[in-house]
């Protein structure tokens, strides 16, 4: 039986990540960090899923998470990331980046290297000097990239104290988020509604791709990208709209689907099993995509709590210069190949929900409620 | 000259309202309020009630919870200052609990005759919880009965009515003390007869009063016969179940409070009490308890207001009592939706239960995190609730964009049209001073407004004069639709398509795109000169671009331009010098204009082919 726990913590999560399994390891997930905003002392913590032997009366795991330690953090954490097993990523909204060290002993966090500067709209040497927050990390051993508000592009390697590479106003506008392409390759969204594609190899500070719909400009908030297939990216926006690009066709998504009623602030593909896709929004939903082509036997399975709502459709089109906005289940070529079911997976409506993150059968999701939401057993 | 004050007075609002075991409650009680709001239209008939009294529960499910973190808390404290105040904030929230328990029976439970009395007694045990320790250590010990709290501990069962369990205490006694345990076992009898009304009983209120009757003539008659007059303990606690006052008087510290008097009293006096001869009994138990030695305290008072049933003297009291709004505004709100409170009309035309969710609210909006939950509160404020969060939302700090759309969405939702203006204006100078002009130019498009995108636009024209180049070529290349929202951003997208044509080679266009942007007037004169500069090597083309007609239009133009400038006499070095370039470009446009008008004329006037 699914069964999603909740713990209202008495701070506003603004991030919440799985630390990750070693690879070839069975283990599943079994601590998490957070991040928090909006509060006068923020801090980044970590917590763990009692796995610590905490067994109930029949013999069951207790749900509940708790606290391992935490540690202050200058402004709001605005993205945090796992670099490896011990450290931890986070981006502020102070602009600067720290990477945090957790020390697995006596369970404390430090700071181990931090980049206090990495985003401003004029810089420290000048006298009027205002910082700008920075509003996306992506790691990849070793190597940091950081985005911003003021439009700029870090690229730091830990270890090192000033930024291997910086593309000054690589944007005009906001950079929100950001993710590895391929490994030189990053694509970033931004509040005009544009992808942009970069290549670190690349001197000059233009984008070597540009890909954005036409029509509105809506600004895009997260992107991801699908964990096998390097060139499909899945993008939400202001409007709530999941928008499915291909990065090789074209200039125009592949498909849009509406989703959410408001912001859609992160979408996550499932990394071991990508035909599930997971979003969450400012309308305080969570919602679970599932694409596999199982058709019925699954529509049984995910109605603990959760709303299963009409199908939707999509249609992955070859020709990359003809998009379809798709919004009703009438346009679909292909009922049974072309299916996706959605289901909300939080027992009731509640403040945005911020924040989530899959690791393996187990799900965690942060509010603006404050509170934490912790699943185990997404597929079951 | 008045005096001046030397001070700095730091006012806080809300203490409370900065405690990290208290934001726990405000947030799961915001969840259950919320959701009260919106089941209100499904509350009907018979099961309104119930599903009422299930919100009640929840709520007090969520003090308990604070209650027991903050205790934990509390004994984990490491200096005795702030133990002291989680203990006292403890005692805080558990008197909160009482009072919304017993609200929750006499008001929302609306318990009659019969299961009152048993509500009452669930609420006394819940709340007089040394008992449960004190049974922990007599049993644990290796000989009950010897304990020195043996006695304490049967005598508050029997005061609880926990006769079951007091039973077996007496048959421990009974074991370990074979003289006494004849005694014991009558007085086990007379327990374990006691009629009462349990749950699913069938019995009318009659048959059970008519039963207990019976019962209590068998117990006087024991006390007469000096059954247990060998016992002065077993004696007392037989006085007990007669409800002797005197007796129930002399256990003051086991009773430890009135109300605990009140129940006991009620149970083994008058069980079948009704609820409105609740505050006769209420009012006795507590001049006899407190013996006049000393004078009520605020909880007692609102105890009593609620066994009078006066809910509006409760709802004062506690106001007065409590430092945070939080306890009442939800009290009252849950309440009135059981149409309990008449509408009181305060001078400013809103009701009571208004009047304090829109203080709880403005409260919340004090600090720095949880205006969030304010809002949903404000929404449920009919009268002054929009206009309160109009006035409290403009007014949250936005230090990044993350924080300005969240407050936006609100705002939308809401169709607070001018709070998002205002909003994005802020943002969008806030961006353009930063040099972020496509951050500018988003902000004014997500509120529509023109004349920003208007200021935008001439920044980026400014500074296209200054530089010679464009800045930002992402965005304004990529305008779309959003190029419609004011004249001078149109222009600067079909200035840039000029730019990108002539790129192209595509002159043809290119030429009349331009006279287009000056013909129909959406070029800003001050930006004229620019473009009849940029004219200037489509007219030197070998080719004719321009045709006759075109080139009047631009001499047209020109002429105005030139015609227009005013001779303002301003004996200035520069400006002279200005006047000079300026002269100079015209001469070299006229020039130019000619030499392409008798080019197009000799070129429209020829046949084909010649």
């Amino acid at each position: 039986m699914e069964e999603i726990y909740a713990k209202f913590v008495s701070q506003k999560i603004s991030k919440t990540r799985w630390r990750p399994v070693p690879s070839g390891s069975l283990q599943t997930a079994e601590t998490f960090a957070t991040g928090s905003w909006d509060n006068e002392e923020n801090c980044v913590s970590l917590w763990s899923i009692g796995d610590f032997g905490n067994l109930d009366s029949d013999g069951g795991f207790e749900g509940d998470h708790q606290l391992l330690c935490d540690i202050r953090h200058h402004g709001d954490v605005m993205d945090l990331q796992f670099f490896d097993q011990e450290r931890i990523v986070a981006a502020s909204s102070t602009g600067g980046v720290t990477v945090f060290l957790h020390h697995p002993n006596n369970q404390t966090l430090s700071v181990n290297q931090q980049w206090p500067a990495a985003h401003h709209h004029t810089g420290p040497s000048s006298p009027s000097y205002s910082s700008a927050p920075c509003t996306g990390i992506v790691c990849d051993n070793p190597e940091i990239v950081s985005v911003g508000e003021d439009g700029r592009i870090n690229l730091f390697r830990v270890d090192h104290k000033e930024a291997v590479r910086t593309i000054d106003n690589a944007d005009s506008s906001t950079l929100h988020a950001v993710t590895f392409l391929r490994t030189p390759e990053i694509v970033t969204v931004n509040s005009i509604g544009q992808l942009k594609i970069w290549d670190f190899r690349q001197q000059g500070s233009e984008p070597c791709q540009i890909l954005s719909l036409t029509g509105d400009r809506v600004p895009l908030h997260c992107v991801d990208r699908h964990p096998n297939q390097q060139h499909v990216v899945a993008t939400g926006g202001q409007d709530g709209m999941l928008s499915i690009w291909d990065v090789r066709q074209g200039t125009m998504p592949v498909s849009l689907l509406k989703a959410h009623e408001a912001e859609m602030w992160e979408v996550h593909f499932h990394p071991s099993n990508p035909d599930h896709l997971f979003t969450c929004s400012e309308d305080g939903s969570l919602w679970h995509w599932d694409a596999s082509t199982n058709g019925s036997e699954k529509s049984s399975l995910f109605h603990q709590g959760g709303r299963s709502s009409t199908f939707l459709s999509h249609s992955i089109s070859n020709q990359a210069t003809v998009h379809q906005s798709l919004i009703s289940s009438w346009l679909s070529t292909d009922p049974a190949k072309d299916r996706i079911e959605i289901t909300s997976l939080l027992p009731s409506r509640t403040l945005s929900v911020n924040s989530l993150d899959v690791l393996g059968p187990c799900l965690v999701c942060g509010t603006d409620a404050e509170a934490i939401y912790v699943t185990r057993q997404l597929f079951s | 000259m008045a005096p001046s004050c030397p001070f700095i007075y730091i006012v806080r609002k809300d203490a409370d309202v900065y405690s990290q075991i208290l934001r726990k409650l405000f947030n799961e009680s915001h969840g259950i309020f919320v959701g009260l709001q919106r089941i209100e239209e499904e509350l009907t008939g018979k099961s309104r009630k119930a599903q009422l009294v299930r919100v009640s529960k929840n709520y007090r499910s969520v003090i308990r919870a604070c209650m027991e973190e903050m205790h934990q808390v509390a004994v984990a404290a490491k200096d005795t200052a702030s133990g002291r105040q989680f203990s006292s904030q403890v005692s805080i929230l558990s008197a909160m609990e009482l009072i919304w328990n017993l609200c929750e029976i006499l008001f929302i439970e609306v318990a009659p005759a019969g299961p009152l009395l048993l509500h009452l007694l669930d609420w006394v045990r819940l709340h007089v919880c040394e008992v449960d320790s004190l049974s922990a250590d007599v049993l644990g010990s290796e000989n009950p009965s010897k304990h020195d709290g043996f006695w304490n501990l049967v005598t508050v069962l029997v005061l609880q009515g926990r006769l079951d369990e007091a039973r077996q205490m007496l048959s421990k006694e009974a074991d370990a003390n074979p003289p006494s345990a004849g005694m014991c076992r009558i007085l086990g009898d007379l327990m374990r007869t006691m009629p009462i009304l349990s749950p699913g009983n069938t019995q009318t209120l009659t048959e059970l009063e008519l039963k207990w009757q019976h019962w209590r003539e068998e117990c006087e008659r024991h006390l007469q016969d000096s059954t247990f007059a060998a016992s002065p303990r077993l004696e007392s606690l037989c006085k007990i179940m007669m409800g002797d006052e005197a007796t129930l008087l002399e256990h003051k510290e086991l009773l430890s409070n009135w109300y605990h008097f009140l129940v006991t009293r009620l149970l083994y006096s008058n069980p079948t009490v009704k609820p409105i001869d609740l505050h006769f009994y209420a009012q006795s138990s507590l001049n006899m308890f407190l013996g006049g030695e000393s004078s009520p305290e605020p909880l007692d008072n609102i105890l009593m207001a609620a066994f009078e049933f006066d809910i509006h003297q409760v709802i004062k009291e506690c106001s007065i009592a409590l430092s945070n709004w939080w306890f009442v505004a939800h009290l009252t709100d849950l309440l009135d939706h059981c149409r309990l409170l008449q509408s009181h009309n305060l001078y400013f035309g809103s009701n009571m239960r208004e009047f304090l969710l829109l203080e709880y609210a403005s409260g919340l909006f004090a600090h720095h995190s949880l205006w969030q939950l304010g809002v949903d509160y404000f929404d449920y404020c009919p009268e002054l609730g929009r206009v309160s969060l109009e006035l409290h939302i403009e007014r949250i700090p936005l230090n990044t964009e993350q924080k300005a759309l969240k407050v936006l969405r609100i705002c939308e939702q809401r169709q607070m049209t001018e709070q998002v203006r205002s909003i994005c204006k802020i943002l969008a100078m806030k961006a353009v001073r930063n040099n972020r002009l496509g951050s500018a130019l988003s902000w004014s498009i997500r509120a529509k407004d023109a004349a920003f995108a208007t200021l935008v636009s001439d920044r980026f024209l400014r500074d296209y004069c200054e530089r010679g180049c464009f800045s930002d070529l992402d965005l304004i290349d990529n305008l779309g639709p959003a190029m419609m929202l004011s004249d001078r951003l149109t222009f600067l997208g079909k200035y840039r398509e000029f730019h990108r044509l002539y790129g192209e080679k595509r002159f043809g266009d290119a030429a009349s795109l331009l006279l287009s942007l000056m013909t129909s007037q959406i070029a800003p004169r001050s930006f004229w000169m620019t473009l009849l500069t940029d004219a200037l090597p489509l007219l030197e083309q070998k080719q004719v671009i321009f045709s006759a007609e075109q080139t009047y239009e631009l001499m047209r133009c020109l002429e105005d331009l030139a015609s227009g400038r005013p001779g303002c006499g301003e004996p200035d070095a520069q400006r002279l010098q200005d006047d000079d370039i300026e002269t100079t470009k015209v001469e070299m446009l006229r020039l130019a204009l000619a030499r392409n008008l008798a080019q197009a004329i000799i070129r429209e006037g020829s046949l084909e082919g010649s």
